[in-house]
């Protein structure tokens, strides 16, 4: 690194005085870099990206202390890929791409965000090497298509479904959400965790809303006290003199205001001349929200749940008819209550007749930890429900928060594409084996690029082996030869360090986040790869806002 | 030297704080100049062609944007010389018209200001150099109606179409599928094209993207995609034969423009007033169920009552669709734009065959889609891609593809592409040289030579031998009497850019050869810059 950024400064000053020979046409702080410089500034940003969550790979991959710099100095620790590189500041604009391509599988599948950063490194790590061999970026590229289309074929051909088998289609769930959360904070207690999500997301039948399933933290406990609820549990205190406990409930889930009704006509005012008069309009005010809360009674309900804030009044009206009355339920509760209970969201409240109701077997007060929250369980629709999550500190909660919607996240996306391969670094064995074989096919200086590409895929394996302190050569190896047969299923057993089969091993992860990371990390290393000239402008002046 | 002498040889001061400003004259003026256009021009040399690389480009906000395209890379570039802001105006100009070819009409341009440079050394006066262009760039125009073809086609035949899409495609990072973006932009354009009056109105073309998925992903919907979702949660997420209602008037209670105040001094005054209101938005919702729609779109917001009364008389809305997504809709579903709930009538509701919501990745995002319209003269693309860079990119890549399908459908002529057309025309250039007497032919003959910069770049940015490849591909051309001989970029064996099937548009390659020739000539015309110094 040292020598290159010599060999930068060098460079730098010829550019400066052939430019000043020329003429300026920048603007001041502009600046432009050209051929092989800009090649390397992307390069070097790139591999220094990827480089920084290499360590984070696999079960035995390290985690990162994040500080903001905001106030406070928050810290957060994590293992997720996604989440280191969106809060990085970084400058290098090729560091930017791989950034990009994180937050994008992140959005898209929800896991494999590490792979996907060190994928592509790996890819122009191999394509720096071909550049300084004098092959042209634009056969690299061409290269690296071909045998990203190849390493492809070999997972579709290799896949196994099992979406019709509803019983080992179950089990291929699991396992994957094992795999998924064996590199994550909640791998001690994966069994326990993995059951959860893949019971969370059976219970969303094909909809990918994870929206649906509501995390609750709650600091204390231990991890493994955490649980699914079957009903749903909203985070808020039952007001002062209403029932703690219903039976049967009929519950009205609404969304309007219930503080003091304003008159939405524009330019309305009020002006009295008279004090008497002030005391009348109030009256007709509070008779108006007397009569709203009539109407909302005369629904025949027993609670009455409301996204808006309600005011003391209505409150003690809604308890003296014996109705639980729950204000101000954030939108999202509000929707998925609406979605468990099977009732519609109300805003207008005059014909009781035709509003459709929620129900549910029984609303009670429960206590977890030492916060009183409101548990509504025997629900109608079963579509949404709760994960309860305990753990010692807010960090190991977030942590497991983020650990656990990367599973909820690739089981919802298996659930609509049940392709599932073996995990372990199978794939990508697989994948460099056809990739390796269609080289040596290849006429051309394609075919180095073409072996290139099979190499970045091994080093997916090396890393998770040198991570978990093997010896990644001699692993490798082994599973190299293990792999020239025919039907293996062969992977790293990172827990007893040595090669072991993935199929009796239950380790599995889903097409779909292999495709992804394959494609993306091709597709950014490609446009990378494609630049030969940087320009980069003024920074925009801000006002110091310090 | 900006004194002058009035008529009683007093001197007066022309120019204001003459110390402060720096000032190039002569010769002097026009080398700066020239220099200033070749720094432009060499930065997009090497983006020319299918094998042409990429820049990255930083915006002040950090934002970073990865193209080839040469109006784009000129626009976010922060150019502060004014020359230099010609030749980005010159992209521009280019992309107006014509949609493709941004980046050889810079580098062209530049290469006519390189042998100008030449000239001007020798002693020859800029107007003449500027005047001899001028005539060969009718010559070249002319040559190049000589050599262009003509080619059918059809609804039924679109190759050709598709194939001449292909050739602007291919030196996009698309490339990858390109056939099929290619297929898709010229549907696109056949679908809202006039072929009668032989126009294309490319703002009925939508082009959306969404990030993940993959380019192959990328589809044509003949409808529209908004990026909105269903007012209520709980609303139909899917609608078929819907009757659609444009409205740009909000679900709110009248708002009056005149200023007026309505003062509340009585309990029965309260009352009516809480009754009117509730009346209000039950009329407005009554309205549009009276008249037989099934789904409201609205530009305006809509209070919780009303949304909730929508969702209570099952009619599914769509609040906050933009001004342009309107019309969009308006035109394809056959609707009309309604700003009032008293004008709404059955006669001005919009049809579709089928409106519904689709939800993509792991996030909350949901787009309606608008197909099977009553009027299906408005499309949409919507690309699919790895991450925003490659949608940002595709999306200007397409914008070119639907540039010169359409610049087709109005004048059918092609020329053939891979620099065969420049080396045609610096050949027939180069030709008529020696018939025009005087100062003028020296410079003619400088822009024969210019135009061979076209294909020495191809070659180079390909790498093969530019002034090798270059002579043998030109001596070709005039033995075989053939003008469809170009570089071979990609490699495949044959020179024939005919069998190889690369075409360009006529129109698109004749702009660009008058386009840089008028910048060209500005520049030369140019004999004194005056700037004033910085501080």
């Amino acid at each position: 690194m040292v020598v290159a950024k010599r060999s930068f400064a060098f460079f730098m000053f010829r550019l400066v005085v052939y430019f000043l020979a020329v003429e300026k046409i920048f603007k001041d702080e502009a600046s432009e870099e050209k051929g092989e410089r800009a090649r390397m500034a992307s390069f070097v940003g790139a591999m220094a990206i990827a480089d920084l969550v290499k360590t984070t790979l696999g079960p035995k991959g390290m985690d990162k202390i994040l500080q903001s710099t905001g106030r406070g100095r928050a810290v957060t620790v994590t293992n997720d890929g996604a989440t280191i590189l969106k809060s990085l500041h970084i400058d290098n604009p090729a560091a930017k791409v791989l950034v990009d391509i994180s937050k994008v599988q992140d959005d898209e599948v929800g896991d494999g965000t590490t792979s996907v950063v060190v994928l592509a490194g790996e890819l122009l790590r191999e394509a720096e090497k071909l550049v300084a061999s004098k092959i042209h970026p634009m056969t690299i590229i061409s290269g690296f298509r071909m045998a990203a289309e190849c390493a492809r074929n070999a997972l579709l051909q290799k896949v196994v479904d099992n979406g019709a088998d509803s019983e080992k289609f179950k089990s291929d769930l699991m396992k994957i959400a094992r795999t998924t959360l064996s590199s994550k904070i909640l791998s001690q207690d994966k069994e326990h965790f993995a059951k959860l999500a893949v019971d969370a997301v059976m219970r969303l039948k094909g909809s990918t809303n994870l929206e649906s399933i509501q995390i609750i933290k709650k600091p204390g406990g231990s991890l493994k006290d955490s649980f699914l609820d079957e009903g749903f549990i909203l985070d808020k205190k039952i007001g002062i003199g209403q029932p703690k406990r219903i039976e049967n409930a009929k519950i009205l889930v609404a969304n309007t205001a219930m503080d003091t009704d304003k008159v939405k006509i524009y330019g309305a005012r009020v002006r009295v001349d008279s004090m008497s008069r002030v005391a009348e309009i109030e009256g007709a005010e509070k008779e108006k929200m007397r009569e709203k809360v009539q109407k909302i009674i005369a629904h025949g309900i027993n609670c009455f749940v409301n996204r808006q804030l309600i005011y003391n009044f209505p409150e003690e009206l809604f308890a003296d008819a014996g109705i639980l009355a729950i204000e101000h339920a954030d939108f999202d509760g509000i929707e998925r209550l609406a979605l468990v209970t099977g009732g519609e969201i109300a805003s207008t409240f005059d014909n009781p007749e035709s509003v459709k109701l929620g129900h549910c077997k029984l609303i009670e007060e429960i206590m977890i930890g030492e916060d009183k929250l409101i548990h509504f369980s025997g629900v109608e629709m079963g579509q949404a429900c709760t994960i309860v999550l305990r753990g010692a500190s807010h960090h190991v909660l977030d942590e497991a928060e983020r650990s656990l919607h990367d599973a909820l996240c690739v089981l919802s996306q298996t659930v609509n594409d049940s392709r599932v391969l073996l995990g372990g670094g199978w794939p990508e064995m697989v994948m460099a084996k056809e990739v390796d074989e269609l080289a040596r096919k290849t006429p051309g200086k394609k075919s180095h690029a073409i072996e290139a590409f099979s190499r970045a895929l091994l080093a997916i394996p090396t890393i998770i082996a040198d991570n978990a302190g093997l010896d990644s050569a001699e692993l490798i190896a082994q599973l190299r030869a293990e792999h020239h047969k025919e039907g293996c299923t062969a992977g790293i057993d990172v827990l007893s360090g040595s090669v072991g089969d993935m199929a009796e091993l239950g380790i599995s992860e889903a097409f779909k986040v292999k495709q992804a990371v394959l494609l993306s990390a091709t597709e950014a290393a490609e446009m990378i790869l494609r630049v030969d000239e940087i320009i980069t402008c003024a920074p925009r002046r801000r006002e110091d806002r310090m | 030297m900006a004194l002058a002498f009035d008529e009683f040889g007093r001197p007066f001061i022309i120019l204001k704080e003459q110390e402060q400003k720096t000032r190039l004259r002569g010769l002097d003026a026009h080398k700066a100049n020239i220099s200033a256009g070749k720094a432009v021009a060499r930065i997009l040399k090497t983006s020319l062609g299918p094998k042409g690389m990429d820049k990255m480009l930083s915006s002040p906000d950090g934002d970073v944007t990865i193209t080839n395209d040469g109006a784009t890379i000129l626009e976010q570039m922060d150019v502060d010389n004014q020359i230099a802001k010609l030749m980005v105006d010159l992209s521009r100009s280019q992309d107006y018209e014509i949609g493709d070819g941004t980046t050889g009409v810079v580098v062209m341009a530049g290469s006519f200001l390189e042998q100008a440079e030449r000239l001007l050394e020798h002693g020859i006066h800029p107007i003449r150099i500027a005047e001899g262009f001028e005539m060969a760039s009718r010559i070249a125009v002319e040559h190049l109606e000589r050599i262009a073809q003509k080619f059918e086609f059809g609804p039924a035949n679109l190759e050709p179409l598709i194939q001449t899409c292909m050739t602007t495609l291919s030196s996009k990072i698309v490339n990858r599928c390109k056939r099929d973006l290619a297929e898709i932009a010229v549907k696109a354009v056949l679908a809202v094209a006039d072929l009668e009056r032989k126009d294309v109105n490319l703002d009925l073309i939508k082009v959306e993207g969404k990030v993940g998925g993959k380019l192959e992903d990328t589809e044509l919907i003949y409808g529209i995609i908004v990026d909105k979702d269903m007012s209520h949660p709980q609303m139909p997420k899917r609608i078929e034969d819907a009757k659609i209602a444009i409205l740009t008037c909000p679900f709110e209670p009248p708002k009056p423009k005149t200023k007026h105040k309505v003062d509340i001094d009585s309990v029965e005054k309260f009352q009516t007033l809480r009754l009117q209101e509730q009346k209000y938005f039950d009329d407005m919702v009554q309205k549009c169920k009276d008249v037989g729609a099934s789904l409201v779109i609205c530009q305006w917001g809509f209070d919780d009552e009303a949304n909730h009364l929508l969702m209570h008389r099952n009619l599914p809305a769509v609040r906050w669709v933009g001004g342009v997504e309107l019309e969009l809709i308006a035109i394809a579903t056959g609707g009309r734009i309604v700003p009032r709930f008293q004008e709404l009538t059955p006669e001005k509701l919009g049809k579709a065959g089928l409106v519904r919501e689709k939800s993509f990745g792991t996030t909350k995002d949901r787009m309606l889609y608008i197909e099977h319209c009553a009027n299906s003269r408005a499309v949409t693309i919507f690309i699919r891609g790895g991450n925003k860079m490659i949608i940002e990119e595709t999306k200007r890549s397409i914008h070119d593809a639907l540039c010169v399908a359409r610049n087709l459908i109005r004048n059918n002529s092609i020329v053939y592409g891979g620099g065969s057309a420049e080396i045609s025309c610096s050949v027939a250039v180069e030709a008529a040289a020696d018939r025009y007497p005087g100062v003028e032919q020296y410079a003619i003959r400088a822009f024969a030579d210019a135009l061979d910069s076209i294909p020495m770049a191809l070659a180079e940015n390909s790498g093969l031998q530019p002034i090798e490849t270059l002579s043998a591909v030109k001596s070709q051309q005039i033995k075989e009497n053939n003008p469809f001989y170009g570089i071979d970029c990609n490699d495949v064996g044959t020179n024939d850019m005919c069998e190889q099937n690369v075409f360009e548009t006529l129109i698109g390659k004749q702009q660009q050869i008058l386009l840089a020739t008028q910048v060209v000539k500005m520049i030369l015309k140019i004999d004194d810059v005056i700037s004033p110094s910085e501080y």
